[in-house]
């Protein structure tokens, strides 16, 4: 299977830096896999968990939202909060939860983005629960 | 001629201020090379977002172009957010930035602008609020931190886009020294809103891309996200300016001290010699007088 060039980065660090064979990308409108010749493509994500598969293994991470870009021969991924699944500790996903709830809140007191706010909010909480289990 | 103890206070007054400007230049020295770790970690993911903004917005300009890319249409009402330390003692730092921020406003408030004032770090804030005080709306207080993360841009920048969705002003301009080296920082004005490619930035080929959910929603997603990732860059960029500033003051202090001591060194031995001799010459003047 072809590689291609994956790249995970937050603001404060860069994650991965790997060559890869398949992405799972929790997309916005929905999962996607992206591998080798995708359709170049630009993505926001929503909070959810990063599949990264190349030929030493697969690799998971937590992300709580961002974009990615996807072109045929690289797969960009910038994540505003991310973490490997490993150092997903409960204290962290419960800090990520509170914050996506204060996000939240805030939305509904000011009356903007209220719905985006909310599916960020249940899907912060999805993750969270999936990744402690 | 002074006499001997005041010198020898004089000397071990300056040796002590030696001693505390070379911890201090010591302590930012580390502080330095952590300040620009972290800058350089941010790098990569500020060049991937200015790549794709560019490309975005070449695209997305024109008509119905969302008012933080295209605008508001005037210019009247300027924001400038001046980011300077929390913490004197690194040199011109922080006057450097302030400087420069109140050549701006001065020149905005002569061409009939409204200018508004956000410092972040007090430093700032003591340096232009007696010439510009009465503009002031707000200050970020980020004392209490200790190591800046995008949380804290992403609480300036909620704060700069909640003012401007209320149409508080048009453009935004942040003030940041950028860091060079240890021994030079580049006081530095960067329009944030509306958003500006900044130079040297090169825009992604002119790919087609598909965009999911649509070109519009991911622009609207990252545009607040490209102030705040413009302000997380610049108070790296700060953050590592400062601690080098103040490495290379302290580093001046230390060495004036050094000069200092050696002066007083030579004058205390002096003085020391003057009085001995002057001991000598009235013993010898009383036994001739014998």
């Amino acid at each position: 299977m072809a590689d291609f060039k994956f790249d995970l980065v937050s603001p404060e660090r860069r994650l991965a830096e790997l060559d890869a064979t398949e992405v799972q990308i929790p997309g916005a409108d929905g999962d996607m896999t992206a591998m080798a010749d995708h359709a170049p493509t630009i993505t926001t994500l929503r909070p959810g968990i990063l599949k990264v598969v190349h030929s030493g293994g697969t690799e998971e991470f937590v992300v709580s939202g961002g974009f990615a870009e996807i072109t045929a021969n690289s797969v960009t991924v910038l994540a505003e909060k991310a973490l490997p699944r490993s150092e997903a500790t409960k204290e962290r996903m419960d800090k990520l939860v509170e914050e996506a709830t204060a996000a939240h809140e805030a939305a509904k007191a000011s009356g903007q983005g209220v719905d985006e706010a909310d599916q960020v909010r249940n899907a912060m909480v999805e993750v969270a629960s999936h990744v402690m289990l | 001629m002074p006499n001997l103890k005041d010198l020898k206070n004089r000397i071990s007054s300056v040796k002590s201020t030696r001693k505390i400007t070379k911890a201090m230049q010591m302590v930012a020295a580390a502080k330095l090379r952590r300040a620009q770790e972290a800058a350089e970690m941010a790098r990569p993911y500020t060049e991937r977002f200015n790549s794709v903004m560019a490309g975005l917005a070449a695209s997305a300009s024109g008509e119905g172009a969302p008012k933080l890319l295209a605008g508001t249409g005037s210019d009247d009402t300027h924001l400038l957010v001046v980011m300077t330390a929390e913490r004197g003692l690194c040199g011109g730092f922080n006057s450097n930035i302030a400087k420069l921020a109140k050549s701006h406003a001065a020149d905005l408030l002569a061409q009939g602008k409204t200018v508004k004032i956000i410092t972040v770090g007090k430093k700032g804030r003591d340096a232009i609020r007696r010439d510009l005080g009465d503009h002031f709306v707000g200050h970020v207080d980020l004392s209490e931190v200790k190591r800046v993360g995008y949380d804290n841009a992403q609480d300036i920048a909620r704060d700069v886009l909640a003012r401007f969705d209320a149409g508080e002003f048009d453009v935004a301009t942040i003030f940041y020294a950028k860091f060079v080296n240890v021994v030079s920082q580049i006081p530095t004005a960067q329009q944030i809103i509306p958003f500006e490619v900044p130079e040297g930035t090169q825009a992604d080929d002119s790919t087609l891309y598909d965009y999911e959910p649509s070109e519009e929603a991911i622009l609207a997603d990252l545009l607040p996200r490209g102030v705040a990732t413009q302000i997380f860059a610049a108070l790296l960029e700060n953050g590592a300016s400062e601690q080098g500033a103040r490495m290379s003051a302290m580093d001046n202090a230390t060495r004036n001290a050094g000069e200092m001591i050696d002066k007083l060194t030579i004058e205390f031995n002096r003085s020391r010699q003057a009085v001995i001799t002057n001991e000598l010459i009235e013993i010898i003047s009383g036994a001739e007088a014998l």
